[in-house]
């Protein structure tokens, strides 16, 4: 067996261009899922069953599927979705790229939720019952005393979370995608070197991801110590 | 939103003749529960040793754990699915040579149980870790002091402790292993997924396939989830809060 990595040297400018996509990918993914996590975990929480069920219900069921199913679903589904939005006459198609990052927002969503509702539960009732005894109304308690302290609290999990995102986002190599795994296969498949570039795109997420949750560990520790 | 639901597809034949679609996505339930079944035992033997090993105080043996969940934890199942496809036998001429003789759906029936199970092993491995080490020293010291060798104080204390208060995380890395068995489409082997895709672009019918494989996948989640929940009720450790009196 003779290995010739000069066939990933070559590829290094259109690799990159990949790699770039796969970091923003997983920022805005990250930083939606968050978003709109927070705001399902805010309503399974709610005492009113009409928002907490249909949250539960969504929640359930993104976390009971598998994500190659669930990109499927949306490369499919968003074209008649943005049909019904903007009243076109055929389907609209917004490419495989912009669906990934709507589909892991919505996916990602679901395991925030999660982590974000236990990061709520954790906070200590005294602290929901003093803000309102300070005459807070329930959208300054949250933003100003329970989020801002959950979210601290679950910093570690969250970043956690997120390396694992960084890992799944390749999974948009099945719908075509050029991510980072997406821009190497194309090469690979078009040189023939499948060996020397798959040994090569491991190297680059294993390096980047043990060196990522290593900082997350130690993180966790300094974290630990002041609280 | 304008679509036309067509939930006689399932019905219709297939192409070539003989077989209509709803034997179609049967062959692939059947493919997506062989590979889990077969992924699960390997996971569930490698990831019980690894994560012994790593509670030992033997260094090489915890090193060697260590560095085994870190590999396959820090590289995305996708890409371990193309080492094991494309690039391990490679490297093993008699594997290759198997590989190119063999039908294409058992090499990538073994590339992905293998990959499978050593995904989940390392998972699996490091919440059997956590299990002993979430045991009071005082039983493995209870152990020797009664004077057990090392492999008996895992056989008969720590062990048979440890898997019992690891049985809720072990269910959830079992749903987890049937959901991640559809990433074994990208090398072509024909499970739950890879069949309703297959339906949708036969047919264009692609709700009601994909609705099909959820339901499916939820109905099997279930399923798992009710097992597991009669093995965590029979096995419960009496004395700790999920086990009752």
């Amino acid at each position: 067996m003779h290995l010739d990595f000069g066939v990933v040297s070559s590829a290094l400018p259109f690799l990159w261009k990949g790699f770039l996509y796969t970091v923003q990918l997983t920022a805005i993914a990250a930083l939606g899922g968050l978003f709109f996590g927070t705001l399902l975990a805010m309503a399974r929480l709610a005492s009113k069953k009409w928002l907490a069920l249909p949250a539960a219900a969504y929640v359930n069921l993104m976390r009971s599927i598998p994500l190659v199913l669930v990109i499927f679903w949306f490369f499919f589904l968003m074209p008649l979705v943005f049909q019904a939005i903007t009243g076109a006459e055929r389907p609209v198609q917004i490419g495989a790229e912009r669906t990934a990052i709507i589909t892991f927002i919505m996916f990602e969503a679901a395991y925030f939720c999660e982590i974000m509702r236990a990061g709520i539960q954790s906070i200590p009732k005294g602290q929901v019952n003093s803000a309102y005894a300070l005459g807070l109304t329930y959208g300054q308690a949250m933003r100003l005393v329970i989020l801002p302290q959950a979210f601290r609290n679950m910093i570690p999990v969250l970043l956690t979370q997120t390396i694992i995102l960084f890992q799944d986002t390749s999974l948009v190599y099945v719908i075509s995608a050029t991510d980072f795994v997406g821009a190497a296969s194309k090469i690979a498949q078009r040189d023939g070197r499948l060996v020397e570039m798959y040994l090569f795109v491991a190297a680059v997420y294993f390096v980047l991801c043990y060196t990522l949750s290593y900082l997350v560990k130690r993180l966790q520790r300094k974290i630990a110590v002041i609280r | 939103m304008h679509y036309n639901w067509n939930w006689g597809v399932f019905f219709q034949e297939l192409p070539g003749g003989g077989e209509e679609y709803w034997q179609l996505i049967l062959w692939g339930v059947g493919w997506t529960l062989a590979v889990s079944a077969c992924a699960w035992v390997i996971a569930l033997v490698l990831g019980s040793v690894i994560g012994t090993i790593r509670t030992t105080d033997t260094p090489w043996m915890v090193r060697f754990g260590n560095a085994w969940v870190e590999i396959f934890r820090n590289i995305p199942l996708l890409v371990q699915m193309f080492l094991w496809y494309f690039v391990i036998p490679e490297f093993i001429p008699p594997l290759k040579s198997w590989i190119v003789h063999t039908a294409p759906a058992n090499a990538q029936f073994v590339s992905a149980v293998l990959c499978l199970g050593l995904f989940t092993s390392a998972r699996i491995a490091e919440q059997v870790r956590a299990g002993i080490q979430s045991l009071p020293r005082g039983q493995r010291f209870a152990g020797m002091a009664i004077g057990l060798t090392t492999p008996q104080v895992y056989r008969f204390v720590l062990l048979p402790m440890g898997f019992r208060i690891i049985i809720p995380p072990l269910t959830s890395e079992t749903m987890n292993l049937i959901k991640n068995s559809s990433v074994a489409l990208t090398i072509g082997l024909a499970e739950l997924t890879f069949r309703a895709r297959e339906l949708g672009e036969y047919t264009f019918n692609f709700f009601e396939a994909f609705t099909a494989a959820t339901i499916i996948y939820i109905v099997i989640a279930m399923t798992a989830n009710r097992v597991m929940a009669v093995v965590e009720r029979r096995t419960a450790v009496p004395g700790y809060i999920a086990g009752g009196k």
